[in-house]
């Protein structure tokens, strides 16, 4: 059997001055084409899991591994962050350019791309999520929901194998909502996906899990149809109790 | 929080390249800066005004803008013609202003004017995000520019963050008075300010590591010049070269 994407042994994370890891003992893979839904309540720790995938955090114990080999120096996670993209809570802190194009075209400069080959990968990304002609919009004159938009095509730009993507739908409208949905189902890639909105979830992913007590435990599906009422699949057969 | 007026047009001086626009910029006010007789930044005054009217921003704005510099133009007539040694024009009060003095003031009257007509007319009307481009473009440190382009970025970010936080501390009643409970206010909502923009700055930077940021600011060149803005260039270093040709006889007269 080949490698996961992405496997955490025994991951243990616990923030300096606090006396309860956030995350210990932590199992986890990322099987291919596995779109997982990650919830819980606040300081759960599920950000937390997203930056220590990432680099951003490094473990107290345990490894990080990607396509089997164990990451470890900043060197390492470069790697990690070439292969798996991932999309910050607030798209403020993620577009650092002003204008649009630059800040899209920045991910594939830092991969090596060409000016001319990252310029024509920032537009195709644009236009595939239906920002075409936003090149040269200042980010600070953009609403929220477009900014959403531009981040993610910031990290789409980088061409990804995997997305991680951190309470995506905070303060979107309906609409740029729904837009959302339909751009993260239609992408065939493997994510994991931080929400508590779960029509959302129910929408972009298909296993849930949570955080409790520092482990990932996945949560049977059925937890899902127990409490959502307004769900998009309602009008399958299915249980309330 | 930072407007630019004039960054926005349609006219010829806003369709030239910003690279030659910048270039042009920097070679007419530093040779209106080091000149030593009234007719060279006399010259280049003209070449401003000209430029200002060909880029066409709003007449009201640019006299505002030059009643601000002129301000402080107005101290250096205040002491400049009665601290400088030379011949007496006018003798009373205890003072006595000097035809120097005068001189001098006029000279750098006209200097500040010119320079400010210049950077309006051609680096006003550029706007940040191609500014600091340009400045990569013509050999500024990268840091430098970028530096200049991600505070153009988070000024606006942070100007939020500070306006949401007025916005929050009215809404529960907060109302500014002469006292030191508004300026403990104050002080907090500048101190929370500083604090997210540090807590932001860290998130940003996670964010250019998780793209693949390793130390290297890429940049993508957009500029195409044409026929038209080597012409222009050539028509101000021809301006700039005649400037510097008038000097040098006036200052060949002088001697």
């Amino acid at each position: 059997m080949s490698e996961p994407l992405l496997e955490l042994v025994q991951v243990g994370f616990m923030y300096p001055g606090k006396t309860v890891p956030v995350l210990s003992g932590l199992n986890f893979r990322l099987e291919a084409s596995e779109r997982i839904g990650l919830y819980g309540p606040n300081g759960s720790g599920k950000t937390t899991l997203l930056h220590v995938i990432m680099g951003l955090l490094p473990p107290q114990a345990g490894a990080v591994r990607h396509k089997g080999r164990v990451m470890t120096t900043e060197r390492d996670f470069r790697e990690v962050r070439r292969s798996i993209g991932m999309l910050l809570q607030n798209a403020d802190d993620q577009i650092i350019y002003p204008t649009v194009l630059d800040d899209v075209a920045f991910g594939p400069l830092n991969r090596g791309l060409s000016r001319g080959a990252a310029r024509e990968l920032a537009e195709q990304t644009l236009a595939m999520l239906g920002l075409a002609g936003f090149g040269d919009r200042l980010a600070h004159r953009l609403s929220g929901g477009e900014k959403k938009l531009v981040s993610l095509a910031g990290v789409l730009a980088m061409e990804p194998e995997a997305l991680l993507l951190d309470e995506p739908t905070g303060g979107l409208d309906p609409d740029t909502r729904n837009r959302l949905v339909d751009i993260l189902a239609h992408l065939a890639k493997p994510m994991i996906v931080i929400s508590h909105d779960w029509d959302f979830l129910a929408q972009v992913t298909d296993t849930y899990y949570s955080i409790q007590s520092g482990q990932l435990i996945r949560n049977p599906d059925f937890i899902l149809h127990r409490h959502v009422h307004g769900h998009p699949m309602g009008d399958h057969e299915h249980h309330h109790h | 929080m930072i407007d630019e007026h004039f960054a926005g047009g349609t006219s010829p001086i806003h369709a030239l390249d910003p690279r030659y626009r910048l270039a042009a910029c920097l070679l007419l006010s530093l040779v209106a800066a080091l000149a030593r007789t009234p007719q060279t930044p006399l010259l280049i005054l003209g070449a401003g005004l000209v430029l200002t009217v060909l880029s066409g921003v709003s007449a009201k704005l640019v006299l505002r803008r030059a009643a601000a510099v002129n301000l402080f133009i107005i101290f250096l007539w205040l002491f400049l013609p009665v601290s400088t040694p030379g011949m007496p024009l006018w003798q009373g009060l205890g003072l006595t202003v000097t035809r120097e003095g005068v001189a001098l003031a006029g000279l750098v009257t006209l200097k500040a004017n010119a320079v400010f007509l210049c950077v309006l007319s051609l680096m006003g009307t550029i706007p940040a995000p191609a500014l600091g481009r340009a400045l990569t473009a013509l050999g500024a440190p990268a840091k430098f520019s970028f530096l200049f382009v991600f505070t153009y970025r988070y000024l606006h970010v942070i100007a939020e963050e500070y306006g949401r936080l007025v916005t929050a501390a009215r809404l529960r009643g907060f109302v500014p008075a002469t006292d030191g409970r508004t300026y403990r206010t104050y002080a907090a909502l500048v101190a929370m300010v500083l604090v997210r923009s540090y807590d932001r700055s860290q998130r940003v930077y996670q964010a250019m590591l998780l793209r693949g940021f390793t130390g290297v600011f890429p940049c993508l060149d957009r500029f195409a010049a044409g026929r038209r803005d080597v012409l222009f260039l050539g028509c101000v270093v021809a301006l700039a070269a005649g400037a510097v040709w008038i000097e040098w006889l006036a200052g060949r007269g002088n001697v």
